[in-house]
């Protein structure tokens, strides 16, 4: 499947076109580590965008914004944010959204995402994407957050279905009806995890495929590939991690290129951020989704997916 | 009062039915000798402890491992190991208020000063100080330095130089300790043999930032007392007194080509 001749995409443009266009390409970008940052300003390799975890970038000044203001000269970039806590019961952290909201203003991301989950509890950070029960009344609380966050940062955000490993009694709604009423009432855009929706089918005895077709798929904003980890539970039934330490497994390539049959071209990012490889790995293993997303942009989809409008701030 | 169990429930609740389940959850989360939350379930029915456990797991794993990147002298100095037990139990005892990844370890120092394991190695805090600071040096706010012809410059009048006071770029660190923490982090750059390192030899040491690069320098304990004050906007004379009462070897013009050399100072200005 991997090619290594460059692809004749149509919107392929001049890097610095790209870097300044309102919306990222319809290419698959990677996850930028700050082990990468000055690879990359040094050599420019084809890449579609790259995406960077906002609170990595949350410091005053030194080498990570050198580099980062030099790489975003280049490309298109995403921001993606993962200590808002958006799903959890206190308030958000305003002097956090203000955090995000000088980045986003000094790096004019073409997107910005988080994650429908909570990180932060009694004020102390927890570190993990922590998964919330589904009812009427989380679902008030995430909608508030969310419009609060759209409001303080000043563009539409994007949010993420979760990979999780537990379910709750408390829950009243499934996950993707939970997720297509807060993109109604928010307003706010879809990034589509296909590994989490392969992770969460396995975990929680779902069908992937059935449950992709649930989503709001005329939402979707991005798309992200990664790979898990796979334990056992409690009753020796297979248990996924959503690792980010691994390639993509071929299972997650399949449920990709069909959430592309249903979607057509959406920009993709792939995430490593564990047991990180050589740039040029990684940049590989993307050319694999850019093969993907080439193929998809010649077939007319089943449900022709609307670009996404007023992405930018 | 006598509950009768309904099969499905499982014993392992904490009485807690009316506790919020995030609480629940985040206080589980942070002591692992709470038993995994009720109202929990997996889709085949089967126990969620293990289940639960993943999320413990992925907190704690997460964050020591970032404390071991970000501390790889202190790591080396006592063995991987130890170090991600010492590392564990900060974690649990800290519960870190930071969102920001790289600030984890800001306190990490004065735990390890009073963490009973570590006290045979007594000059273990202050090489987590000395790689903290190297943090905070490299992630502190940019800001144009004089150049030396400036400060030179500025140093020329003696009318004024006496009073003269110095801003320095937000980097510049300054340690102190009875233990030779230089040498050991030295040594462990490759730059030192460890075997030639007397720990208990005090060395003082001089953090900041030149352009992109973290920069160590091990000072004298006269230019250390020297560049502290002024640190603290004390007039050039009275710590050039001062810096020469601390130690007697104290160089005045060697320590002046420090700020010369390196891009320490922001600004200068005379007091009225």
């Amino acid at each position: 499947m991997a090619s290594d001749t460059p692809l004749p995409l149509p919107d392929r443009m001049a890097r610095p076109a790209v870097a300044s266009a309102s919306r990222l390409p319809l290419r698959c970008g990677v996850g930028l580590k700050s082990g990468h940052l000055r690879q990359v300003l040094d050599t420019l390799p084809e890449a579609g965008f790259f995406e960077v975890h906002a609170e990595n970038f949350m410091v005053a000044g030194g080498p990570l914004h050198h580099y980062l203001g030099r790489i975003r000269e280049h490309y298109a970039l995403s921001i993606h944010g993962m200590a808002l806590s958006i799903g959890g019961d206190a308030p958000l952290d305003t002097d956090h959204l203000d955090r995000l909201r000088d980045l986003l203003d000094r790096y004019q991301p073409q997107q910005f995402s988080e994650h429908l989950a909570w990180s932060t509890h009694d004020g102390v950070f927890l570190n993990d994407l922590l998964p919330l029960p589904y009812n009427q009344h989380s679902l008030q609380q995430v909608c508030d957050h969310i419009d609060q966050a759209q409001s303080r940062l000043g563009r539409r955000l994007l949010l993420e279905n979760p990979a999780t490993y537990v379910e709750f009694d408390a829950s009243t709604i499934d996950e993707s009806d939970f997720i297509c009423r807060i993109i109604e009432r928010t307003g706010c855009a879809l990034l589509l995890d296909v590994n989490n929706l392969h992770v969460n089918s396995v975990n929680h005895g779902r069908d992937a495929r059935a449950t992709l077709q649930q989503l709001p798929l005329h939402a979707v904003g991005e798309i992200h590939l990664a790979g898990f980890a796979q334990q056992r539970d409690a009753a020796g039934a297979p248990l996924l991690i959503d690792s980010h330490g691994a390639p993509v497994a071929p299972e997650v390539w399949d449920l990709y290129r069909f959430a592309l049959s249903l979607t057509g071209p959406v920009p993709t990012l792939l995430e490593r951020d564990n047991e990180v490889p050589p740039l040029e790995v990684l940049l590989a293993e993307a050319r694999q989704a850019d093969q993907l997303l080439h193929d998809a942009a010649l077939v007319p989809s089943a449900s022709p997916h609307a670009p996404l409008q007023g992405m930018a701030a | 009062m006598t509950v009768a169990l309904d099969p499905t429930t499982r014993p392992t609740a904490p009485p807690a039915a009316d506790m919020p389940i995030q609480t629940v959850f985040a206080q589980a989360l942070r002591d692992a000798d709470l038993p995994c939350p009720s109202g929990l379930r997996s889709w085949n029915g089967s126990d969620p402890t293990p289940r639960f456990a993943i999320y413990r797991n992925n907190i704690m794993v997460s964050l020591v491992d970032a404390l071991a990147e970000q501390f790889p002298v202190t790591a080396e100095l006592v063995g991987d190991t130890f170090f991600r037990a010492m590392a564990r139990v900060f974690v649990q005892r800290q519960q870190p208020q930071s969102r920001l990844i790289a600030f984890v370890g800001a306190h990490f120092a004065d735990f390890v000063a009073s963490f009973p394991p570590a006290s045979a190695v007594p000059y273990l805090a202050d090489v987590v100080r000395l790689e903290m600071s190297r943090i905070h040096a490299c992630h502190a706010a940019d800001a144009d330095t004089l150049t030396a012809t400036a400060i030179g410059g500025a140093m020329h009048d003696p009318e004024q130089l006496a009073q003269l006071c110095f801003a320095w770029h937000p980097s510049v660190q300054l340690l102190s300790s009875p233990h030779a923490i230089f040498s050991l982090w030295a040594a462990h750059q490759g730059a030192l043999d460890i075997t030639q390192v007397d720990p208990d030899t005090a060395q003082h040491v001089l953090v900041f930032r030149d352009a992109l690069d973290v920069q160590v320098l091990q000072i004298s304990a006269g230019a250390w007392a020297f560049l502290t004050g002024l640190q603290a906007r004390e007039p050039l004379a009275q710590v050039a007194a001062a810096a020469t009462d601390a130690d007697p070897q104290f160089d005045l013009a060697g320590t002046i080509a420090l700020l010369l050399r390196h891009p320490l100072v922001t600004r200068m200005e005379t007091l009225p």
